[in-house]
């Protein structure tokens, strides 16, 4: 279960330098920018939960904040009543391990291929070789990339890639897997290869968690949909449609 | 799982040492600089003792009396040196002994033997006597006592000059020692500087790998590391490099030596303690590695 507990994350504005010409300054003392406020969401296991609104509303924000990737100015996050923000540095690498996570710009290793960049995730876990050998596979065969597991990112089309993504996020089973955006950079026939793969993981029993502004795969999916306006919630639907 | 993470800590480290191939090199270069200089000091110290304990070894009080002192007076003033403590030998040479070996060590000394004989068989070297110390520091205590005493036959006490010289010597290698430090220092500096920069660059290279780490979990550990060990790389090689480099310097330097100081084998030394010099060289290599490394890390590596 995920639990973001009343958070906020600010910015400090610093584009006026602080000097003479503040007396022209209309704006408050401490001016701050807030991609996230006040936010409070419950997504239980097995959940497929997608986070709609414009760029800027605070989507990936969130996501960060999930992989303590950043930490909030306000609030608790809590994964399976852990509480991440409260946890040391030294913790952290557990918790990530714990949620597989794909990005809008794949985020491949470009040096290594489609099986190393998979592998690369359980090595850096500590895995013993003999179940990276056979992890690796199963995934890669989940994800339809069997055939072309030797190949090298740049020899991979989008749709390839971020099936590699996938992969590699899928590659630990962890609990949650979290998409940031990503069919962002894709054309509709892989957009949607990538959004039924994300269905079937859910259906293997994993929660996910996808942030999007693309109005048809929300309206496609017909699972729960929170909309997010400048950093707030200003929608939670259980089976919701895109509408801004 | 540790030995595993190890195992690819240090593969990884490997990689990342051979891809950044100038990089190394530069870094193995300021290293191998650092340890040289150490290194070069390190047997400088070596020579500069052995000739110091060979001196003091040497050090000794001539009484030299004047000819025709009364040899009874001299053997009287024998015994009771030879009670001191602090007095180890007392050697007595007389008139004609002295003589003896002054004709021996100046046989091919034209002008010498010229000189002598143109004393017409007299003899013009008085009889001497030879101290010793238990422990060179006494001996400025007995030419102490001996100056105090003021014998009349006593034509010359010859401790203070020969002091004079290993005075001075002390001080020229405690000055080179000090020099030395301080040129250890910088170069260390600047070798820290040239490989804290190597990481850096490393860091900066593999900026996208060390997010992807991260996101996928990996420990800090796992993500420090191969930085950390890039760093023992650098040092171990060039404390090997270096060591080996002295092989032939000192092959060549021991015979000019040997020529000046015949007491010492400065290659004979180097050899037998070779692996311990091999050792020594490392471990400052690595030291210095490792610490670029951490500052690096803790600096440029959030983790």
């Amino acid at each position: 279960m995920i639990f973001f507990d009343n958070v906020s994350k600010v910015y400090p504005v610093r584009s006026r330098p602080q000097t003479q010409a503040l007396e022209f300054s209309h704006g408050a003392d401490n001016e701050v920018s807030a991609a996230l406020l006040g936010v409070t969401i419950r997504i239980q296991p097995e959940e497929f939960v997608s986070i709609v609104g414009h760029s800027g509303a605070g989507k990936s924000t969130l996501l960060k904040l999930l992989i303590a990737e950043d930490t909030p100015s306000e609030g608790r996050i809590f994964l399976d009543n852990e509480e991440i923000t409260a946890l040391s540095g030294r913790e952290l690498p557990r918790i990530r391990r714990k949620i597989g996570a794909i990005f809008q710009d794949y985020r491949l290793l470009p040096g290594k291929t489609a099986y190393e960049n998979v592998s690369f995730a359980l090595e850096a876990a500590g895995c013993p070789d003999e179940e990276i050998n056979e992890s690796v596979p199963e995934v890669l065969e989940i994800v339809g990339l069997l055939d072309k597991m030797h190949n090298f990112p740049h020899e991979l089309s989008g749709g390839e890639r971020q099936r590699v993504a996938i992969a590699r996020a899928l590659v630990n089973q962890p609990d949650v897997i979290m998409a940031d955006e990503p069919t962002g950079n894709l054309d509709p026939v892989n957009t949607w290869e990538i959004v039924r793969l994300l269905e079937r993981i859910n259906e293997l029993g994993r929660t996910v968690v996808l942030a999007t502004h693309d109005k048809h795969i929300v309206d496609h999916l017909g699972r729960r949909v929170i909309t997010l306006e400048k950093g707030r919630v200003i929608r939670d639907e259980e089976k919701g449609m895109y509408h801004l | 799982m540790f030995l595993t993470s190890l195992k690819r800590v240090i593969k990884s480290a490997w990689l990342s040492f051979r891809r950044n191939g100038l990089l190394s090199t530069a870094t193995i270069v300021m290293f191998g600089l650092t340890l040289f200089v150490i290194g070069g000091l390190l047997l400088l110290s070596v020579v500069a003792s052995s000739i110091l304990a060979d001196l003091e070894d040497k050090i000794d009080i001539s009484l030299y009396f004047v000819p025709g002192a009364d040899e009874e007076d001299i053997l009287r003033i024998k015994n009771e040196l030879a009670a001191s403590e602090e007095v180890k030998t007392v050697t007595y040479l007389s008139q004609e002994e002295t003589l003896r070996v002054f004709t021996e060590r100046h046989k091919d000394d034209e002008a010498v033997i010229a000189s002598l004989a143109e004393f017409e068989g007299e003899n013009p070297l008085g009889a001497s006597l030879n101290i010793r110390a238990q422990n060179p520091d006494q001996l400025a205590s007995v030419a102490q006592f001996l100056a105090k005493r003021d014998y009349d036959s006593v034509d010359k006490i010859n401790y203070f000059e020969n002091a004079t010289v290993i005075e001075r010597l002390a001080a020229v290698v405690s000055t080179v020692r000090s020099l030395g430090l301080v040129l250890v220092l910088v170069l260390s500096f600047v070798a820290v500087l040239v490989a804290f920069n190597t990481v850096r660059l490393a860091i900066y290279t593999a900026r996208e790998e060390i997010n992807i780490m991260k996101l996928v979990g990996a420990s800090n550990w796992f993500v420090r590391g191969p930085f950390l060990v890039t760093g023992v790389i650098h040092g171990s090689l060039s404390g090997a490099i270096v060591s080996t480099a002295f092989f032939p310097i000192v092959w060549l330097a021991s015979p000019k030596i040997s020529f000046f100081i015949p007491e010492v084998d400065l290659f004979g030394y180097f050899t037998s303690n070779f692996f311990e010099f091999l050792f020594i060289m490392s471990a400052i290599g690595i030291g210095l590695g490792v610490l670029s490394s951490t500052i690096a890390v803790r600096k440029y590596l959030k983790v």
